[in-house]
This record gives structure tokens, sequence and C-alpha cells, in this order.
């Protein structure tokens, strides 16, 4: 035991100490709130870079909360996925909590949204690192519980509703993730992930693992706004504030669904080539769904919440194919998606910032007045349409190699299709949005403070070279390592009792 | 076997309610059914035939107890329950300031 895995659990404290901090006395002192937001995301940011060295010298690393060690007591677990998935949720809770400096003036009470958003990376964090079934659940709600509210944080008529919609479905989900924990509870007697993995390998899986399968496809797939499961998403990520729908379209969707998918079904349970081949047509299905709804959509934030739909079928497909090539090229895709959406929200929360309207027919020659938000959103569109060099071409055009490689052309076809609509709906943003003619009306508008400009500056600029990530040197310590992690399966159990030792 | 049954019975007539109902409240009494079928449920999973209450002491044997373990996670899973809840409850009190009714046919100001 080395003192490295101390930091686990800082990646939760530190957080949750920044909301109580944030709630204690952000009420009576102005400028708190801001500072202790943009502090705390940026210790974090941190962490989790140190993390990918703690990791390439350690190997994975457990932590037992109160020394009581696992099986019995809670474990905490640091391995390749959970770092690359600690880094992508801290690099974008970053951007966003600088965004936020600005663009939260127009709100009264800046403190409660600092304390909800800190208490939400918790939850996030705790989802990524716990390596415990039951605390997984805690965690996901307490996530789940502070977007509730987030998004209804205008209390207006419309984010009162989406929220209200939101919350059901929701803990709809929650509710059947942990039905399928009782379930694995009841047949294991353990919850422990690590452990409950080795029972499961040695008394075979018999009926209960499709049972069990099928309540966790609905649970994370309602969070992650999979095809059927969606319904919530295209009202709820536009209601938010633009900072919020960045992190809920960036993260959120990925960390307490994609991940915790990907964690159980390959760590936990272990994946049969039935739950792959589900896994990759629900995945086709959100894609082209998702592109075809996003098509005829006007309003500027609804149409990206229908475009993360169909992004993320593009990560849930590259993960289902589960060959070496199509996980890489999933996970790949996952961090270039939050970068690149969480741009386009803070986008679009800079044009409703100057102009006040997310209309895309009353915009039009923004970019004219607006230059800093006109060019990062013409990267980000890019890069979310799929042209090169920007990142989103590579990772898309490695999942589309991995699926004819693996032989489904079936699925190749649509995610190539799915890439071109995806090119003709921002083809459209960028038209009536930024180019062509300025209107009259829109004369007096300037462009917006420095802070929202400095994060959407980072984060176009993560676009531009993003694509490095592919490059075998640095895919080696990342990418690489987090797809082995995935690929070793149930192998997890023997990595994590190692560890211990 | 019938008690089962009989949990399934009462998780099935939460989802019907959250379904099936209009009227604000009553979606938000669904959820607390079907969760609380949810928490029986865990309570069940760990109840053994003529158990007892899992309580060390110098005399009894340390045999047949009921599973402990499931009954502290319920009480973590009925706080959860009530912080959503209350969080429901407090949208659906907004949803009536604004709108002036809780039937959810009338409440559609987001379509596409």
């Amino acid at each position: 035991m080395t003192a490295a895995n101390n930091i686990l659990p800082l990646f939760i404290i530190t957080s949750l100490a920044g909301a109580f901090l944030t709630s204690l006395v952000g009420k009576r002192v102005k400028w708190f709130p801001d500072v202790m937001g943009s502090l705390t995301t940026f210790v974090l940011f941190g962490l989790s870079l140190s993390a990918i060295w703690l990791t390439n010298i350690h190997g994975t690393l457990v932590y037992s909360v109160g020394a009581w060690k696992p099986p019995f007591g809670i474990a905490m677990v640091l391995d390749s996925l959970t770092v690359f998935m600690l880094v992508t949720v801290n690099l974008v809770a970053f951007c966003v909590a600088i965004y936020s400096i600005n663009y939260m003036e127009k709100f009264t009470s800046k403190w409660k949204f600092y304390t909800l958003f800190l208490l939400m990376l918790a939850g996030m964090n705790g989802v990524i690192i716990t390596g415990d079934m039951f605390n997984l659940y805690v965690f996901l709600e307490i996530a789940s519980v502070a977007s509730y509210a987030l998004v209804a944080f205008g209390t207006e008529k419309f984010e009162l509703e989406a929220a209200f919609k939101y919350a059901i479905m929701g803990t709809l989900g929650s509710l059947f993730t942990l039905l399928g924990i009782v379930f694995l509870y009841s047949y294991t007697s353990t919850l422990n992930m690590a452990d409950m993995a080795t029972v499961l390998a040695e008394k075979g899986l018999k009926n209960i693992g499709l049972m069990v399968s099928v309540l966790f496809i609905m649970g994370f797939g309602l969070k992650a706004a999979l095809v059927p499961f969606h319904a919530w998403l295209p009202d709820a990520h536009p209601s938010a504030p633009a900072p919020i729908s960045a992190m809920l379209s960036g993260v959120l969707i990925k960390s307490l669904g994609v991940y915790s998918l990907c964690r159980i079904f390959y760590s936990v349970i272990g994946i049969t080539s039935t739950f792959s081949s589900i896994l990759m047509f629900l995945g086709a299905l959100s894609m082209v769904i998702g592109v075809f709804l996003a098509i005829g959509q006007w309003d500027f934030k609804r149409l990206l919440a229908y475009h993360s739909i169909s992004q993320i079928g593009y990560v849930i497909l590259g993960i289902g194919l589960g060959t070496p090539l199509g996980i890489l090229g999933g996970l790949f895709h996952l961090f270039n998606h939050s970068i690149f959406k969480s741009l386009l929200f803070l986008n679009s929360g800079a044009v409703e910032y100057a102009t006040g309207t997310r209309d895309l027919q009353k915009m039009g020659g923004l970019a004219q007045k607006m230059p800093v938000t006109g060019t990062t959103s013409l990267i980000a569109s890019m890069s979310i349409a799929g042209i090169p060099p920007f990142n989103g071409f590579w990772s898309k055009l490695i999942i589309i190699i991995a699926a004819v490689q693996a032989g489904r052309y079936g699925y190749a076809f649509w995610a190539v299709l799915a890439s071109l609509l995806t090119l003709a709906s921002f083809t459209k943003v960028m038209k009536y949005a930024f180019m062509g003619n300025l209107r009259e009306k829109w004369n007096q508008i300037k462009e917006v403070p420095f802070f929202m400009k400095l994060s959407m500056g980072v984060l176009a600029f993560i676009c531009v070279v993003g694509g490095v990530l592919g490059l075998h040197s640095v895919r080696e310590v990342f990418l690489q390592l987090a797809t082995k992690t995935i690929l070793e399966g149930v192998k997890y159990a023997e990595i994590v009792f190692q560890s211990l030792q | 076997m019938t008690v089962y049954f009989l949990c399934l019975v009462l998780f099935s007539l939460g989802v019907y309610c959250i379904l099936r109902k209009r009227n604000v409240i009553k979606i938000i009494v669904g959820v607390i059914i079907a969760e609380y079928a949810v928490n029986l449920f865990f309570i069940l999973v760990a109840y053994r035939m003529n158990g007892r209450a899992p309580i060390f002491s110098r005399k009894a044997e340390i045999v047949n107890m009921v599973d402990p373990l499931p009954q502290a996670l319920v009480l973590t899973s009925i706080v959860i329950g009530l912080a959503a809840t209350a969080l429901l409850v407090a949208i659906a009190m907004r949803i009536y300031e604004k709108y002036g009714t809780f039937d959810i046919t009338k409440i559609r100001e987001l379509r596409g």
C-alpha cells in the first residue's frame, strides 16, 4: 500500500468541500462563489492530470474507505479508464466554471448555482471513481438530483416543465438501476464490483444475467439518452442555463450513462455477443434518429441537444463493437464530443447573452460583431461534422474503420450517413446564425466579456489540437490504456485485488 | 412467493401511475410508490425464513439472522428518495404558480 492512493478520495472531497463552503460563505461575500468555483475545478483538473502520471507509475490504485478492506468496505478504484473519464469531466468542468463567472451575472443567486454545480461534479467524479455498486447508485443520485435542480434554475414556465419531465424520467431510470443492483446483490451477496465479478464468474450467470442486463440497459440508457429512452433530453438540455447545458450534454450523460454501462457490462457482468449487438443496434438507432430530428430544428440549443443523442450513438456503437479499434474510437469520440459539444453550447449561450434569442431565423451575420464566438463555433461545427483535420474527423473515422473491419458494413454505412446529415445541419447553423448580412437590430450588440471568450478559446484550441490524441505516442498513454482496461473485462477483479496487497 | 408477487404488483402500480395519470401530484405519488416497492423488495431479499434481528449478544447463537446490510442500504435509499421527492414537489408548486393547473395536458410549452 503506497501513499499514492490517498489521492483518490480527494476527487470527491474537494468538490464537496467547495460546494459546502460556497453555500456557507457565498451568500454574504460577493466574490466568493466565482473564486471558489474556478479554484475547485482547477484543483480537480490538476489532480486528474497528476492521476495520469500516477497510474503510469503504480498501475491500478485502490483506496479502502475508512480502512475497511474490500470486499467488506467501500472501495475506490483508479484505473486507466477512470483516469480518462476524470480528465474529460474535470477539463470541461473547469472551462464551464470560468465561463460562468460572466454568464451567470444575469441570474440573481450565483452562490446557489455554484453549490449545485459543484455537487453535480462531486456526483460525477464519485460515479467514475467508485468501485462499489451501491455507492455508484448513491453518487448517481447526487449528480442527478443536482442536475434536476439546475435545469429548473431559471424558474420560467418551460424550464419548470422540462425539469419536471427530466426529474420523473431520471428517477424512474435510477429505480431500474437500483432494482438491477438488488438482483445482483441477492445473487452474489456482495456489493463490491471486483468481488461481484469474481462471484459471477464462479457461479455463472444463468437467467439472472438477462434480467439484470435489461434493467441496467433501461436505467443507464435513460441517463445516457439512448433512443427509445431519449424523450427528456431535447427538453431538459436547452432549458438549463448555457454552462449547465454544456455540462449536461458534455459530460453528465457520458459519466452517468456511457461510463457506468461500460464499467458494469465489461468489467462486472462480462459482455456477451447478444448484448454487444443490442448496444450496437441502440447506438446506430440513436445516431440516425437523433440527426434526423436535429435537422428540422430552429432553436439553436434544441438542435444541439438532438445532436447529443446522435453523437452518443457513435460512442455506444464504437464501444459495442467490442474490438480494440472500436473501443478506442468510441472513447476517443467520447472525449472529442465532450469538448466540441460543450463549446457549441457555450457558443449558443454567448449568442443568447448578446442578442437574447435562440431562434436561428432571427439571427444572421453575428460573426461580424462577435468574432471570437463566430470563429470558435465555426471550429466546433467543423469538428462535430467531421471535417479534417479537426478532432471529430479522426474519431469518427476510427469508428467507421472499426465497423468495416468487424464486418458490420450496415452500421458503417449508417455512421457515414449520420455524419453527412450532421454536416448539413451545421451548415444551416453557420449560415443562419453567423454568416450573411448583419440585421439592423443587431447593430448595437457587443462581443461577450473576457472570461467567456477565454473559456471558449481554450475549448476551441483543444478541438484543433485534439486530433493529436490519435497520434501513436500520445495515444499510448491516454487512450490505449483506457481501451485496454475495458478489453481486460472481468479480469478487473483480479487487478483490483492484486493492487490491494 | 406471494410476497414477491405483491411487491411486483406494487411496483407495476407505481409505473402505471407515472405513465397514465395526468395530474402532476398523482405522477409524483406514482414515483413514490414505485420507489417504495423497490425498497420493500430489497428488504425481502435479505429476509430469512423465521429469521431474527441481527443483534449480537453473549447468549444468542449466530444462526438464522436476517441480512443486516440491505436494511442499512434501504435507509440510504429512502433518504435519497426523500431528496428527489422534495425537489419534485417543489417543482410542482412552482409549476402551479406559473400555469395555474396541475393537468399535464395543459402544461405544454415545449414542442418538437
